[in-house]
């Protein structure tokens, strides 16, 4: 029993940033237990799309013919795979849906569970992971020693890899008990970077003084190709929607770059925020505590230094 | 209506923790609701008010945690179990909580989406797969209708309107309620309201903490001026490669 299972995710079609990562890391634990790398995804992955898992290091595609869109339906479906693959390991990208699976797939197959992974295991003493902890203020490492292990992993955990398998798609028939939840309404803003997915985000705060002033963040999130989020102050004044607030009680990133542009840096904010791997901080105040945790600053007004940073960015990209 | 909500016992977020021969240095600190529970607690009492029923708070962990289970009472709570254990991981905590909950039949299992401390985000899906119940997470706003829950659930780039029968389990975050600061008469009462300590169930260890530590510290700050952005561009291009 050394085979890996890998859940894969998709977004119109494709699988998303996030499970290729994902496929990649269960890819790289394979080949340490001497096994394969099995991806199992419904069909909110596309068939054209199912071949591409392969690049990443899939073995083999599990490619479901039916929809799965909450936890417990995903959790019936990847049990399912799992068991049929006699999995060792099984891997999820961090998501809001696949957060929710994890939990009920550790209970299924009476296995442990690690979310919040950051780093491939180490195997050399067990199987033990490395994890964020303490909402970003620790590492930890855990040991798992169960027979099989669940793993969720953070984005930037291991990174993607370029593989050259073989094509291998088989369609897999799972009995999915239909949730009892009802689904009465999506409100989603599509054409929009996902924030949790994005490689550079572009987040502001009260120093921008009202919602109206969020345009130039749009621009400069747009020359970027980024995502746009905010600090929990504005998301509580509605300024911007929930979804964009990073933070200690709002959603945890960790993008290539980040930029923070009138956020003072309050300790819970750089909780969601301290495992990116490089922080731009922008702000008036050149005591902001911002400037202490990240990598570069500039003391500036915002309305002065962002469309600046806009045209010069423009020109270079 | 039986509600049930469980609460983690965390440091203070607002403390900074030193970690010592890979342990968290805890010495000192003070202990609050874990933030995303405070939030479910807090629609629980307002839920609980509407259907005029009863709310239980639960907490897993050792006698140290009574000032916090009191602070729940404090805040609204009718009454308090406290299973006498360490939380020892996820798996341990949510058959705690199962084995409750299967002679209580709760109508509603609330609590937060994780837990500030070790942020594993598994009890509610945990206690939920080992109930037979739906599980809502992470739910932002919750709405009674009789039988029926109408929630808004976060998803990826916006949200989800959902409709669930009781009962079920929801792992909570704001805006459900505000933060609830308990007054006077809360505080007074919540020394009398009953706290019944029960012993753990046995479960079987699947994990074990090896050690914390701080995270990999940054560098010291590198300073651009104002006046000379195309710097930091070229910074971000050829230092740090992230453009």
């Amino acid at each position: 029993m050394s085979n890996v299972l890998i859940y894969v995710e998709a977004e119109n079609g494709a699988a998303k940033k996030s499970s290729l990562e994902a496929v990649s890391y269960g890819a790289a634990v394979a080949e340490m237990l001497g096994g394969k790398a099995v991806a199992v995804a419904a069909a909110d992955l596309s068939a054209d799309h199912a071949g591409e898992l392969a690049k990443f290091g899939a073995d083999k595609v599990l490619h479901f013919g039916g929809t799965v869109n909450q936890s417990s339906e995903i959790a019936e479906l990847v049990a399912a795979a799992a068991q049929q693959e006699n999995a060792a390991v099984v891997v999820t990208a961090k998501s809001i849906n696949a957060d929710g699976a994890v939990p009920m797939i550790g209970v299924k197959l009476k296995a442990s569970v690690a979310t919040n992974v950051t780093a491939l295991p180490d195997l050399s003493n067990g199987f033990v992971v490395t994890r964020a902890a303490y909402t970003g203020k620790a590492i930890t490492q855990v040991s798992l020693h169960s027979n099989v292990k669940v793993l969720s992993i953070k984005k930037n955990a291991s990174g993607t890899k370029e593989y050259n398998k073989p094509l291998a798609v088989e369609s897999f028939n799972a009995n999915i008990s239909a949730s009892k939840i009802t689904v009465k309404e999506v409100k989603k803003q599509t054409g929009e970077i996902l924030l949790p997915e994005a490689d550079i985000v572009v987040s502001a705060g009260r120093g921008l003084k009202g919602p109206e002033n969020w345009g130039m963040i749009e621009e400069l999130a747009k020359t970027l190709g980024a995502a746009t989020a905010c600090s929990k102050p504005v998301s509580d004044m509605d300024w911007r929607p929930h979804h964009e607030h990073v933070g200690q009680t709002g959603i945890k990133v960790s993008p290539n770059l980040y930029f923070a542009i009138g956020i003072s840096g309050a300790i819970q904010h750089l909780a969601g925020v301290n495992s990116s791997k490089v922080i731009v901080v922008i702000n008036k105040d050149p005591e902001a505590p911002f400037f202490k945790s990240a990598d570069y600053g500039i003391v500036g007004d915002a309305f002065e230094v962002v469309p600046k940073l806009n045209e010069a960015l423009k020109a270079a990209l | 209506m039986k509600i049930l909500t469980c609460i983690s016992h965390v440091p203070d977020t607002n403390a900074k923790i030193p970690f010592k021969d890979g342990q968290p240095d805890l010495n000192g600190i003070s202990f609050v609701i874990a933030p995303y529970d405070d939030f479910a607690l807090a629609r629980a009492v307002e839920l609980r008010d509407q259907t005029k029923g009863k709310l239980t708070v639960l907490n897993v962990g050792l006698a140290d945690t009574e000032p916090t289970i009191r602070k729940a009472l404090a805040i609204g709570a009718d009454d308090a179990i406290r299973v006498n254990a360490h939380p020892h991981d996820a798996f341990y905590v949510a058959s705690q909580i199962a084995a409750i909950a299967k002679q209580e039949n709760y109508d509603l299992i609330l609590m937060g989406r994780e837990s500030s401390d070790f942020n594993g985000g598994q009890v509610h899906g945990m206690v939920a797969e080992m109930l037979g119940l739906p599980c809502v997470v992470p739910c932002m706003k919750l709405d009674l209708n009789g039988n029926v829950a109408v929630m808004q659930r976060e998803i990826e780039g916006g949200k989800e309107i959902v409709e669930v029968a009781l009962p079920f389990v929801a792992g909570c975050q704001e805006p459900i309620a505000e933060w609830k600061i308990p007054n006077m008469r809360g505080i007074m009462s919540a020394k009398t309201k009953p706290l019944k300590v029960v012993e753990p169930v046995a479960v079987e260890n699947y994990t074990r903490i090896i050690k914390y530590e701080m995270p990999p510290q940054r560098s010291s700050v590198k300073m651009i001026d104002k006046d000379n952005i195309g710097e930091l561009v070229r910074l971000l291009r050829e230092e740090a490669k992230v453009l």
